[in-house]
This record gives structure tokens, sequence and C-alpha cells, in this order.
């Protein structure tokens, strides 16, 4: 494995209104490491997308972001309640987010679409009752 | 089209981000759904809107949008002001529906391909 810089985040569920916060710092990150501007903004809205959802969906969570030389490497991770069928949540359009949530501007279901959309790869590890991981990764 | 175009066209009210008044942009989107927001990816954008909360001007910074502009006589609270600013987001309101602001904008060259 080459070198890396790695960064962490501790997602806070309580706050909608803070939520995204990891977002914009790592955004400033990889900005300051010179990156291209359309990877920045893939990594960026891949990780906020990431981030709403735990504060939605899982109480918070943690955020990291590995930099390679060769990609970046998002990984999130919740103790929520886990994704019963990862298949249909995939769907555009399929949310289990609340009318609260939906009058914020969130719960279109196009969360894990947007970011299958903006990464070049994603897995989604999860477990009912115990929590998700997601693993997103852009080459650069 | 310069923003203070845009907002004399749209009879809009500027609530920060004097400086940017003379920056271009070229396009824009109308949505009250942030993730469908994030879906449209293009430089220099404009967003329009009826949403007010925080992460509205999260997702516009998050797609390097310019400008955000509150339809409907909606207005801002001072924590996205604050944000704004933060990140150079010039926020405008005017009275017009989404619809009708969209159409002005439309009409007039903004995003026409």
């Amino acid at each position: 494995m080459s070198e890396h810089l790695a960064f962490h985040f501790d997602v806070d569920g309580e706050n909608f209104v803070s939520a995204g916060q990891a977002s914009v710092q790592i955004k400033k990150n990889l900005r300051q490491l010179g990156l291209p501007p359309e990877t920045i903004r893939r990594v960026s809205i891949a990780m906020y997308e990431g981030e709403i959802n735990m504060v939605i969906h899982a109480n918070g969570g943690s955020a990291d972001v590995l930099v390679y030389e060769d990609k970046i490497v998002i990984i999130l991770d919740d103790k929520g309640p886990g994704i019963k069928d990862i298949e249909q949540a995939m769907q555009e359009g399929f949310s289990t987010a609340t009318d609260r949530v939906r009058a914020l501007g969130f719960g279109a279901g196009m969360g894990l679409p947007n970011m299958k959309h903006y990464t070049d790869e994603m897995t989604i590890e999860s477990t009912v009752g115990v929590g998700t991981k997601i693993t997103m990764q852009v080459n650069l | 089209m310069k923003i203070k175009t845009l907002s004399e066209l749209l009879g809009a009210e500027l609530i920060c981000g004097e400086s940017h008044l003379e920056s271009e942009v070229h396009s824009a989107c109308g949505s009250d759904m942030m993730s469908d927001v994030l879906r449209y990816v293009k430089d220099q954008g404009v967003l329009l809107t009826g949403l007010v909360n925080s992460q509205v001007i999260r997702t516009a910074e998050m797609m390097d949008m310019m400008c955000v502009v509150f339809v409907r006589s909606k207005r801002p609270t001072l924590e996205m002001i604050h944000i704004a600013d933060e990140c150079g987001i010039a926020l405008l309101t005017t009275d017009l529906r989404l619809y009708d602001a969209c159409g002005i904008l439309y009409t007039n060259g903004l995003g026409v391909k």
C-alpha cells in the first residue's frame, strides 16, 4: 500500500443544521492538496450525501477519507438501524425518510444513488440492528 | 449573465454577497429537493429554491454555485447568511414564484443551449 493522507471526522447525529461540516472541511483539505476541481466536487458531494444519511437515519457516525496517489477512499461508518434491503435502497426514489426530513429538502431517495453516481466504486456492508459501513472510491 | 442582471430581472433584493454582483453565471437550477440539485453539476450555477434551511447553502457550496435565489419572498436565517458569507455565495430573495423566476431567467438566455 502506498503512503496516504488520512482525515477523520465524527459526524454529529443530533444536529441537522450543522450536517455537512465534515464534507465542507474535506473540500477545503482537498483544495489545499491541489486536486482537480471535478474530483474534489465528486468526493465532497458523495461524502455530503453520506453525511446527511448518517444524520437522518443513523444518529451520526464517523467519516474517514484516505488520499492515495491514485485514488481517494471514503469510509462512512455508523451504528444506526442498518439497511434491510440494499438493492431496494439503491433504487432512485426509494426512501424510508420521514415527512420531516422531506420538508428539509432530503429524503427523495437520491442519496445512495447519487453516492454511487459520483464515485468509481461503492460497497455497502450493513447489518440490521448493528450498523452500516459504506466504502467509496474515486480514482485520480 | 451577471448576478446583478439576474437580480434586476427578478426584481430581487440582495441579502449578502455584494462583491459577487459582477460575477458571471451560465446556468441555473430550480428545486426544493437538495438531492436532485446535487445530481446536476454545472459550473457557476445559480440555485432557485423555496426551501429555507442551512443545507440549501451547503448544497450550493458542494456544487460550487455562486448564487442562491429564494423565491416566494422567503428569507434566509442569520446562520444561513453567515455560511453563505464564509463560502462566497450571494443570496437574493424575490417575490416571484419558482416557476415564474425560472421562466424569466430562461427567456432572457440563462442556461439556454
